[in-house]
């Protein structure tokens, strides 16, 4: 009798670790965390818009990397990005960092163009060449003036 | 006539402190009387088969016909904004984060919570404690505190399997009935939900609630007046006070952690 018992809870509880387990690989983002060993590298924006941390740093689409951690740089009034890329991933000195939206109003994540220089990126070392994110009110609002500012020299040029 | 009303309102404010004060000395001394669980743990093996084990079925079909809900509702709204992609989002970030452990508390209180209530108030009626005492062994550490660790550690199974059951539900109805892209019913879940932030909280939240509502079906059961009337009274008053508790605490447990 109290064999059965044992075996039947230990049945239960090892079902609700499988589903702790089907909740943490399938629903969840355990399997997007990688144990590869990794090196980080700094960035400074300009603006890096709605980036949080453990955002994706894709090259061409494919994702090389995590931000680790985004501060403010009081000095040079700038945001400093904290970029961890996975070791096996190698780019020159030269490449640039440019945060970007994935679709109209996805999420963020930064891309990395790789550049053409022969000394590649190493732990510590910072991205000179960036893009701070594409702010949609400062879009509209460059167009709308723009396009205010044709109309009015039309007007006074009749 | 005023002079009553006032002096009633004193006496249920007390008899609602004093009350707290014997739930929270009631606890302590289960605390202190948990050292059994260690050297007996068979005693608690039992309370998990017959608290988890027997509630497995209702669970189970509770949080199938929830995800079942879920992803028939979800889909409604979502596809008057034309996401429907975000079905699988909604639906386990609600499932996990909420509807998983205080759904699961509500029928663990109503299913194990009463039955606990019961079996220590009639032990109590039936002189079976008072007996136990007599014999030199205590029925805080013999009987109640196996019954409290048992339910502690069913709960937080028991609302794992309701919420991947739930999602499971939530992915029949929208991806195989409706026909929602099934892979980014996947990716939009895997994109939105956190394993630490919201898994992880979700597990801790049922976590208390195990315990709440095992403190209270227990401490009703143990203060139950020895009669069948008094029983089926602290029976009624597991199911009213460990609901509130839970629903309480988790607006409490929600404001702190996300």
């Amino acid at each position: 009798m109290s064999k059965k018992t044992d075996f039947l809870v230990g049945l239960f509880v090892l079902l609700g670790a499988l589903a702790l387990m089907f909740m943490a690989l399938k629903a969840g983002n355990l399997s997007s965390f990688s144990f590869e060993p990794t090196y980080t590298v700094m960035a400074k924006f300009d603006n890096v818009g709605a980036l949080k941390s453990r955002a994706a740093v894709k090259s061409n689409g494919v994702v090389v990397g995590r931000v680790k951690n985004i501060r403010f740089d009081n000095q040079e009034f700038k945001a400093v990005v904290e970029l961890s890329l996975e070791s096996r991933y190698q780019f020159p000195m030269d490449s640039s960092a440019s945060i970007m939206t994935a679709g109209l109003l996805g999420e963020q994540y930064i891309g990395l163009t790789p550049g053409a220089d022969e000394i590649n990126l190493d732990n510590g070392s910072e991205i000179m060449f960036t893009q701070g994110a594409v702010v949609l009110e400062e879009l509209i609002s460059k167009f709308l003036f723009s396009s205010a500012e044709k109309e009015g020299s039309a007007v006074n040029g009749k | 006539m005023i002079f009553k009303s006032i002096s009633a309102l004193g006496a249920f404010i007390i008899n609602v402190i004093s009350g707290l004060g014997i739930f929270s000395k009631f606890t302590w001394e289960l605390f202190c009387k948990s050292g059994i669980v260690l050297r007996r743990p068979r005693l608690v093996i039992e309370q998990v088969h017959f608290i988890g084990n027997h509630s497995l079925l209702i669970i189970a079909v509770s949080g199938l016909f929830v995800g079942f809900v879920l992803g028939l509702q979800g889909y409604n709204t979502l596809s008057m904004y034309g996401s429907e992609e975000a079905l699988g989002l909604l639906v386990a970030l609600s499932l996990v984060r909420e509807l998983g452990p205080v759904v699961t508390a509500l029928l663990f209180a109503g299913r194990a919570g009463t039955s606990i209530t019961a079996e220590i108030g009639l032990m109590k009626a039936g002189e079976q404690l008072a007996a136990i005492d007599v014999m030199g062994i205590s029925p805080l550490r013999r009987i109640l505190a196996p019954r409290l660790w048992g339910g502690v550690i069913a709960m937080p199974v028991l609302a794992a399997i309701f919420s991947a059951v739930g999602i499971i539900g939530g992915w029949v109805v929208g991806v195989l009935m409706i026909s929602v892209d099934a892979g980014s019913f996947w990716a939009q879940m895997q994109n939105g939900v956190d394993v630490f932030a919201d898994v992880g909280n979700g597990l801790v939240k049922s976590i208390v609630f195990g315990f709440a509502v095992m403190l209270i079906a227990l401490f009703e059961g143990w203060y139950a007046k020895p009669t069948p009337e008094g029983v089926s009274r602290a029976t009624t008053r597991t199911v009213v006070r460990s609901s509130l508790a839970v629903l309480g605490l988790d607006f409490l447990l929600t404001a702190v952690m996300f």
